[in-house]
């Protein structure tokens, strides 16, 4: 019977879609009408060939592994596309003209910067949080993943969600937020995808084994809810039309900008923090087979973070039309929120106590503890860069950007990489990874990589932020702006460099991960994937 | 659960107690908050608070706390502002008092100017004029470091130039004058437009078919003359640019002066009168004037 109201369902959407895609006012409108066709007909083919059909028996003492699966193999692929707008818009900076006049309109800067922030955000980031979401609640609830098929939906919703954005920026359709850009279909889209994912995940810890719900979860389950709460107040829209993708905020003025900040820096908290919190406090103890360092801490610096992260978004507006009073508490609650943000990395470098010597013949834990390194770096950085004596030099200039990236590079990316390298041979049944010759040779890349990228960011920001505000001896402005922008052309170079690095390693752990599915020995079945307590 | 197993193999000689949970394989030591984590959160917990009792903080219901230093931003930018002035009131006062013809005369006042007018240059000219001035030749940016104006170069026209723009609706004492559009609006052949361009080549010495300038010859005197000069000096009066020398406003080859010829051009400038001050125009008036052409 549920078999024949899905059905239903996605023939009515395959037909309203696509008279949207014909009655479309826009481009953009008309290609994700068309994508959410495409995508509905496929999922009613498939469906309609087992109708019918007895369902699989599945054993509920097993875990639901497919979608992780998936998972980290998205995961791999939006890096690499991620990485590599990354890298074309990096050297677009540095030589204006690979902004190609025949590229105008999908390709130039404009268009592949958002492409570029939310493909390594949301589809790499993302998808490695689901993933990573789904593999480890089933293991510390010793429960298989609530909603059988669902957890499918999800992971296929996010992949048109992710298609809707990226489709959406290169044709130009754009709600102008930082990290919020969709337009309406698309929020919405994703809310439905959300909640589902919330549910799944919050049904799979109700039907735990465990008595405790452990640390990890708690991160886990803050970032889904919080990033759902943003998610929604972030994009409070009206369509001007139901068949265009434009439309009007609700917000405006600097209610709109406070808003989008308050947005903003709790999509760093909640999805690149707390979400890779929660990968850290799983991935680091099994890696290093060590327990975690201390509970106590655990518990404080997660409340802690989880109370003051909310509040630090007006650091974002300083010195604006933001009153005061907003100011001071967006600094204060950043200062504050520094020693809750260190506990995560004592934890981390501090379960490593005892295991040290791994780090001479273990290329993952050093990577793991790289990333927990960079979080420590990015984590004080941000404090300090929201005084506001700092923030006025370095506010507006590629310091920003460079701080940025010591956490997206250093931190999400390399706690990432670490786990997608514990991950695979589990998945897939193998002995191990086919060579950790060429981990050690992405994690030496890498590293490298993001050095460049940040000591040339450093360098060219607090240029500029002092070449702004120079004065001479009576008082007038020395630079114009163009000034600045020629100054910074080597290290716009030295940028690139680095950047190319970070994506070689990335290609060389694709070609690592796909040869160890392929090409190394089975694991021995035994006890693999039954979900009993562990204790 | 697969890893179960290791759990004891985790544990090494001297390690603390657990809190006697596992998941999948995974324990927690009872180990305390480090001492001086827990102190550098309550000093920085401390520092915030002193710092809501210095500065605005809390909002309430009409008004946020002021803080006891009694601090706004925007008080602390008009000081700023009103320092910047003092200090500058007396001999922005002086350029205005003298013609701008004069400021040379001063030495000391025109050094000022010419400073004063270089920072109001980068700020506000150097987008399209280039950090240096030297123009954009591709958009159509004149060049300023030469001696080819195309409303004069005195410190008067500079001036009258600044202050009011080019081809703007803003003012009407803007500077105006409309090139008609020969080709788009079908007043000439394109064969007589060929001739033109070619003629207008000849002018400067550049390469041009002399048989195609002949014929054009006539084509320009009915046509491009009274603006642009029997001998193509051009006229700074209307705005007309001099075709007789090596400066090209948008380029020299055939292509684009036949294009410029087809199209006719519409360069436009704002007028500064409402964003700058009286002085500050003077000033980078007196900057421009000393980059090399000032007539």
């Amino acid at each position: 019977m549920l078999g024949y109201i899905k059905l239903a369902v996605l023939g009515l959407a395959v037909v309203v879609a696509a008279v949207a895609t014909g009655l479309a006012r826009d481009l953009s409108y008309q290609i994700h009408a068309l994508i959410f066709m495409v995508s509905a007909a496929i999922a009613f083919f498939w469906l309609i060939r087992r109708v019918g059909e007895p369902a699989p028996v599945v054993d509920p003492n097993t875990y639901m592994d497919g979608p992780v699966r998936f998972g980290v193999i998205a995961t791999a692929f939006w890096g690499v596309v991620g990485f590599l707008v990354g890298v074309v818009i990096a050297f677009q900076l540095a030589f204006p003209y690979l902004n190609f006049e025949w590229a105008q309109g999908f390709m130039n800067f404009g268009r592949l910067r958002p492409l570029h922030t939310s493909a390594v955000i949301f589809a790499f980031g993302g998808n490695a949080l689901i993933a990573t979401a789904f593999y480890v609640v089933q293991r510390t609830s010793a429960a298989r993943l609530w909603g059988g098929s669902l957890a499918w939906f999800v992971f296929w919703g996010y992949q048109v969600f992710i298609l809707l954005a990226a489709t959406g920026y290169v044709t130009g359709s754009t709600q102008g937020n930082e990290y919020a850009e969709p337009e309406w279909l698309a929020d919405l889209w994703l809310t439905i995808v959300w909640v589902a994912f919330l549910i799944i995940y919050m049904g799979t810890l109700i039907k735990r084994r465990e008595p405790h719900i452990y640390v990890a979860n708690w991160f886990y389950l803050a970032f889904i809810v919080t990033v759902a709460m943003l998610h929604l107040i972030n994009n409070v829209q009206i369509p001007v039309s139901f068949l265009g993708s434009t439309s009007i905020p609700v917000w405006s003025g600097v209610q709109s900008a406070m808003i989008q900040w308050w947005y903003g820096h709790n999509a760093v908290g909640f999805f690149l923090t707390a979400g890779f919190l929660g990968m850290m406090y799983y991935f680091i103890p099994k890696q290093a087979e060590r327990p975690v360092y201390s509970y106590k801490l655990s518990i404080m610096h997660f409340w802690a973070l989880i109370f003051l992260y909310i509040w630090a978004g007006p650091h974002h507006l300083h010195y604006t039309a933001l009153p005061d009073w907003a100011q001071t508490l967006g600094m204060t609650f950043s200062i504050m929120l520094w020693m809750p943000s260190w506990g995560g990395m004592i934890n981390g470098l501090m379960t490593l106590s005892g295991a040290w010597d791994k780090l001479r013949t273990d290329p993952i834990i050093r990577m793991m503890v790289v990333a927990v390194g960079f979080y420590g770096m990015a984590t004080f950085e941000g404090p300090m860069m929201s005084i506001k004596a700092v923030n006025s030099l370095s506010h507006y200039t590629d310091w920003t950007i460079g701080h940025v990236h010591s956490g997206a590079l250093g931190w999400n990316g390399m706690i990432t990489f670490g786990a997608l390298y514990y991950l695979v041979p589990k998945l897939w049944q193998r002995e191990g990874l086919y060579s950790l010759r060429l981990v050690s040779w992405h994690f030496w890349l890498a590293t490298i990589g993001i050095v460049l990228y940040a000591a040339s960011m450093w360098v060219t920001g607090i240029m500029e932020g002092l070449m702004w505000r120079e004065v001479d001896a009576q008082g007038f402005l020395v630079n114009s702006f163009a000034d600045t922008v020629a100054a910074k052309f080597p290290m716009y170079v030295v940028r690139g460099l680095g950047g190319t690095l970070f994506l070689t390693g990335a290609i060389i752990m694709c070609y690592n991960l796909w040869k160890t599915v392929t090409s190394t020995a089975e694991r021995k079945p035994a006890g693999v994937g039954s979900a009993v307590p562990a204790e | 659960m697969a890893d179960n197993s290791n759990k004891s193999a985790n544990h090494q000689k001297g390690d603390p107690n657990t809190t006697g949970h596992s998941w999948d394989g995974i324990e927690e030591f009872d180990n305390p908050m480090p001492r001086w984590w827990v102190w550098i959160f309550i000093l920085c917990v401390i520092w915030s608070v002193g710092y809501w009792v210095v500065y605005p903080a809390w909002p309430g219901m009409n008004q946020a706390t002021s803080g006891v230093l009694g601090y706004a931003s925007r008080a602390e930018v008009a000081e700023e502002i009103a320092a910047f002035e003092e200090r500058h009131d007396v001999l922005f006062a002086q350029i205005l008092e003298t013609e701008p013809g004069e400021l040379q005369n001063d030495q000391d006042l025109h050094r000022f100017a010419v400073n004063a007018g270089a920072s109001v240059f980068a700020a506000q000219c150097s987008q399209c004029h280039g950090a240096g001035g030297a123009g954009v030749q591709a958009g159509g940016f004149p060049n300023l470091l030469d001696d080819d104006w195309l409303w004069g170069g005195s410190h008067d026209e500079i001036v009258q130039t600044v202050t009011y723009g080019i081809r703007n609706e803003e003012y009407l004492d803007a500077r105006y004058s409309q090139m008609p559009a020969f080709g788009r609006d079908e007043l000439l052949s394109e064969e007589e437009m060929r001739q033109a361009t070619h003629f207008v080549l000849s002018l400067s010495g550049s390469d041009h078919e002399a048989e195609l300038a002949s014929a054009g010859a006539e084509v320009y005197d009915y046509n491009c003359s009274s603006c642009h000069g029997v001998e193509g000096e051009g006229d700074t009066f209307l705005g007309a640019p001099a075709l007789n020398d090596q400066i090209w406003l948008y380029g020299g080859s055939e292509e684009i002066v036949y294009e410029s010829i087809y199209n006719a051009r519409f360069g436009v400038m704002p007028g500064f009168d409402n964003r700058l001050r009286e002085a500050e125009i003077r000033a980078v008036a007196a900057y421009v004037h000393q980059l090399g052409g000032g007539e």
